[in-house]
């Protein structure tokens, strides 16, 4: 049996001075951080309620860098978890015990733009948004839009392959990132995929897209890009209550249309939102936000269909976004949902299950029915369109045994998802967040097979090696040479 | 074939005597006579018949509907097919929700026919939808003109189950289009051309079918005024459906441009495109100008048939390569090639001078960033590689295999770097 990494570390210990000094060299001094105060800021990442302080964060200002810190933790066995912006809400960047935190923040270039084959190269530190900017006025756009995409990076899109609400017509990260450059858990260089589809051999890409850092770094990747449409009109409707905003949202789907998004709020994360961001919302039990884009003449006549089924719904009020001010402004709000929900508790905790649309009826009543139970207030958003539920569960963490029930009630929220056929995550990951939920979602032959995968990719399991699974799986193979770690030379820990 | 009659035997106790039997002539691959075929009635049969055979070290090939079964190198060895001929079934139809759970044998058309019943369907326009199945459609990642719009077998694809060599049935993705639990395999096995696992079936999320569709065609004098047609219209805001150029050794090269809308969506479009195209005059032709791609295998002449990825700006100079060495090689060459960059090309002539140019013309398309694949070889080529150079990533895709078919029971031999 191997030897975990958590016995060779013993926790709360500090980075040997060699090993410091080693990775100094490659990232030099700017490049890493290693003091209590500096590694505070690392401790987590958009999920708050964990926390583990790193033994270092490195910067590295590029890939060869990147392979010179991975070939050391290789050597030594340290393990390391790979951060962009931090901002994923699962865990995925939370360090790992008695590891180190590589961050990719510095690695922030666009390297090439080519519009006449839809395609740029970028580092990945890039921020999501920049890359729009950068291809704006050729008209095109980055489409994967996660809430976050002013401040997050397309590292971590890739590694969490982030969705958004275009991503019902447009599809998520994983449909846009044609080829990554990555380092491997032993250092080593391997690109997949390519600037032109359909290279040769196993889809590498399509594997590591989603995979939560836990195969590797991407350093680079090769995205594509999307024309502008000549329009973009938005509809809000307002319902009495989520089932009848469900209902237009399944006549709209069965009449043939493929909106850019689908979204819903209930009255609770109105009520935030509009504290927050004032986006002018109707006060309404259910509000619906339906984008068409395309040419002109289509989107019209289609938008013409939607207000009739809203209507047939009983939306009593419908509004359409006409100017590109009122369409972000509409936006803002939804996009703010979550952050406002500090304006209507003081904590909250928000969940990322997916069902069939089909089944929301149900699990909206579900989902009262144990609000009422637990006296906990669940405010609901919904990338409605695809299933894509994010229920916010408030509390209050100064009343004893709220924050417990609070995880408590998210995590039931979690399986009725998947008693409804669903998934415990739509676009936020496993992370640390949802391990326990795995063996709920998987069979233990699943999630065996996907650990095989992942023992072709880092055999040591050193790549953000707690993530993910909620049992580890040993890679089986003959482990090489023994090297003792420095530590255990210099006595601090020992082999047991 | 000693060792065949020895693990008769096991094979029948694993599965029943009655889903297994001799291979016929007819069912040779690549010129390999296989011993036996089994046709397993459920997903737990293969799965048994799969680990017996791995365990016995029988060399397996999957086969569906067996229309691609040449495709990729011919296989080391090739001892029993496994057929998924009877894994036939669309398991649910969840219309309201757009996804559908499918066997591996189903073939695309009556998938398609089931879907039709509610107005949806697979965005995928593939070879011989009438025999081709779900598996083999998966396993060789086969696309036509509607991926423009819809992408590629991999962005249709939500969730898998996989017979392993070892006897495990694994799955993952699931039956929501959005979700990201778990490593995403059913990407791992599409295009892996059954060398990871046998696919028993899949989750697809599935689309309408249009309002209203309208096809267009046009010509160009040349390659070069042709690549510009086709950067205005990609660099513009039609929302076409689909977009591919029929070009060859004789004639000019013609593109035809699909429209999938509401009437009024598709009248104003079309003038669109005649503004954009203003000396360029453009005809209704048939609907069937989409199956131009198939008809590459019509003919009986020895040819090889290519599957070429180059990047969208670089069609007009591929058909130039192309006609270069076709030229000087006295070849005939016919090509359908999409919008993405991808196409198929069919070079016909003496087989010595077939090899050649196709190595020519790798050498272009790989010094470019792209890739050239060989689909169909006449006999006399079997010696060409059929995938060129997988890249640095080769050792992770051998290690990969060597995880979930270590003894290399699934179509040995037959995919990248020996794979």
């Amino acid at each position: 049996m191997a030897v975990s990494a958590a016995m060779l570390f013993p926790a709360g210990d500090t980075m040997n001075r060699d090993l410091l000094q080693q990775f100094r060299a490659i990232v030099g001094e700017r490049g890493l951080l290693s003091s209590p105060e500096e590694l505070h800021t690392y401790e987590c990442d958009g999920l708050t309620n964990f926390r583990v302080m790193p033994l270092a964060v490195l910067l590295p200002a590029n890939t060869e860098q990147v392979q010179g810190i991975v070939r050391i933790c290789h050597r030594e066995r340290i393990p390391f978890v790979a951060r962009g912006s931090g901002t994923g809400l699962s865990g995925g960047a939370l360090p790992v015990e008695n590891g180190i935190v590589i961050s990719l923040a510095r690695m922030n270039r666009i390297l090439e733009v080519e519009l006449a084959n839809a395609r740029v190269v970028v580092e990945a530190g890039v921020i999501n948004l920049e890359v729009t900017s950068r291809v704006q006025p050729g008209e095109y756009f980055y489409a994967p839009d996660p809430s976050s995409q002013s401040v997050c990076s397309i590292g971590g899109n890739v590694a969490e392959n982030s969705g958004g609400a275009h991503c019902l017509k447009y599809g998520f990260t994983t449909t846009h990132v044609l080829g990554l450059e990555v380092v491997l858990p032993d250092g080593s260089l391997a690109h997949f995929g390519g600037k032109t589809l359909d290279s040769p051999g196993y889809d590498l890409a399509g594997v590591f897209v989603g995979s939560e850092g836990t195969l590797g770094i991407a350093t680079k990747a090769i995205l594509r890009i999307v024309k502008r449409p000549e329009c973009i009109r938005t509809l809000l409707a307002a319902f009495a209550d989520t089932n009848e905003a469900g209902a237009a949202v399944s006549d709209v789907i069965a009449a043939g249309m493929l909106p850019a998004a689908i979204e819903m709020m209930d009255n609770l994360a109105i009520q935030a939102a509009e504290a927050a961001v004032h986006a002018n919302y109707p006060d309404c039990g259910a509000l619906l936000l339906v984008e068409l884009d395309g040419p002109i003449a289509e989107v019209e006549a289609l938008m013409q269909s939607v207000a009739t089924i809203c209507e047939k719904n009983a939306a009593w009020e419908i509004r359409v976004a006409q100017t590109d001010a009122e369409r972000s402004l509409v936006w803002k709000g939804r996009k703010a949902a979550f952050a406002a929900m500090g304006r209507i508790s003081p904590n909250y905790i928000v969940q990322d299950g997916v069902i069939p649309r089909t089944a929301l009826p149900q699990v909206m009543s579900e989902i009262t029915r144990l609000s009422g139970e637990t006296g906990l207030r669940v405010a609901n958003v919904f990338h409605a369109g695809d299933g894509n539920l994010h229920p916010l569960v408030l509390y209050d963490r100064h009343v004893a045994g709220q924050e417990e029930a609070a995880e408590a009630l998210s995590y039931r929220i979690l399986e009725l998802c998947l008693a409804a056929g669903g998934s415990i995550t739509g676009e936020h990951g496993v992370g640390e967040d949802k391990k326990r939920m795995m063996s709920q979602m998987f069979s233990e032959p699943d999630l065996t097979t996907m650990q095989r995968v992942r023992c072709a990719f880092d055999p040591l399991q050193l790549s953000n090696p707690t993530k993910i699974f909620p049992t580890p799986r040993m890679c089986g193979e003959k482990p090489g040479e023994y090297v003792p770690h420095p530590l255990e030379s210099a006595g601090i820990a020992e082999r047991f | 074939m000693l060792k065949i009659s020895a693990i008769e035997e096991k094979l029948r106790a694993a599965a029943g005597s009655q889903i297994l039997r001799p291979a016929t002539a007819s069912e040779s691959v690549c010129g390999m006579q296989p011993q036996f075929v089994a046709e397993p009635e459920n997903e737990e049969q293969l799965a048994s018949v799969m680990a017996c055979a791995n365990e016995a070290g029988v060399a397996v090939i999957p086969r569906g509907g067996g229309t691609k079964l040449d495709w990729g190198n011919p296989p080391k060895k090739a001892e029993l097919i496994l057929s998924t001929a009877r894994l036939n079934q669309v398991l649910e139809h969840a219309w309201a929700d757009l996804t559908v759970t499918v066997q591996a044998g189903c073939t695309v058309q009556a998938l398609q026919n089931t879907l039709a019943q509610h107005g949806q369907r697979l965005a995928c326009d593939c070879l011989w939808p009438e025999r081709s199945t779900i598996g083999g459609l998966l396993s060789t990642n086969d696309s036509g003109a509607l991926r423009l719009r819809f992408g590629a077998l991999r962005d249709l694809i939500i969730g898998i189950t996989l017979a392993l060599p070892d006897g495990t049935l694994a799955s993952s993705g699931g039956k929501v289009v959005k979700n990201v639990a778990g490593y995403d395999l059913p990407k791992l096995a599409t295009g892996a051309l059954g060398t990871l696992g046998v696919v028993t079936r899949a989750v697809f999320r599935i689309h309408p079918v249009p309002h209203t569709a309208k096809t267009l065609s046009f010509s160009a004098q040349n390659f070069h005024a042709m690549q510009q047609h086709i950067h205005s219209i990609q660099d513009s805001k039609l929302a076409h459906t689909a977009l591919q150029i029929r070009c060859g050794s004789e004639g000019q090269p013609t593109a035809d441009i699909l429209f999938e809308a509401t009437e009024a969506g598709i009248q104003a479009q079309e003038s669109r495109l005649r503004t954009l195209l203003p000396s360029t005059r453009t005809e209704n032709p048939d609907e069937s100008v989409w199956k131009a791609r198939q008809e590459l295998w019509s003919s009986a002449d020895a040819a090889v048939i290519l599957k070429i990825s180059v990047l969208p700006a670089g069609i007009a100079k591929l058909a130039g390569d192309l006609s270069q060495i076709a030229d000087s090689q006295k070849l005939q060459w016919q090509m359908v090639v999409q919008a993405t960059g991808i196409g198929t090309l069919r070079l016909a002539g003496d087989a010595d001078r077939l090899s050649a140019s196709v190595e020519q013309l790798r050498a272009k398309v790989e010094g470019g960033s792209g890739s050239l694949v060989i689909l169909h070889r006449p006999n006399g080529l079997a010696s060409l590689d059929s995938w060129g150079n997988p890249g640095d990533a080769l050792p992770l895709m051998l290690a990969v295999k060597q995880q979930l078919d270590p003894r290399s029971t699934l179509n040995p031999g037959r995919f990248v770097g020996g794979i």
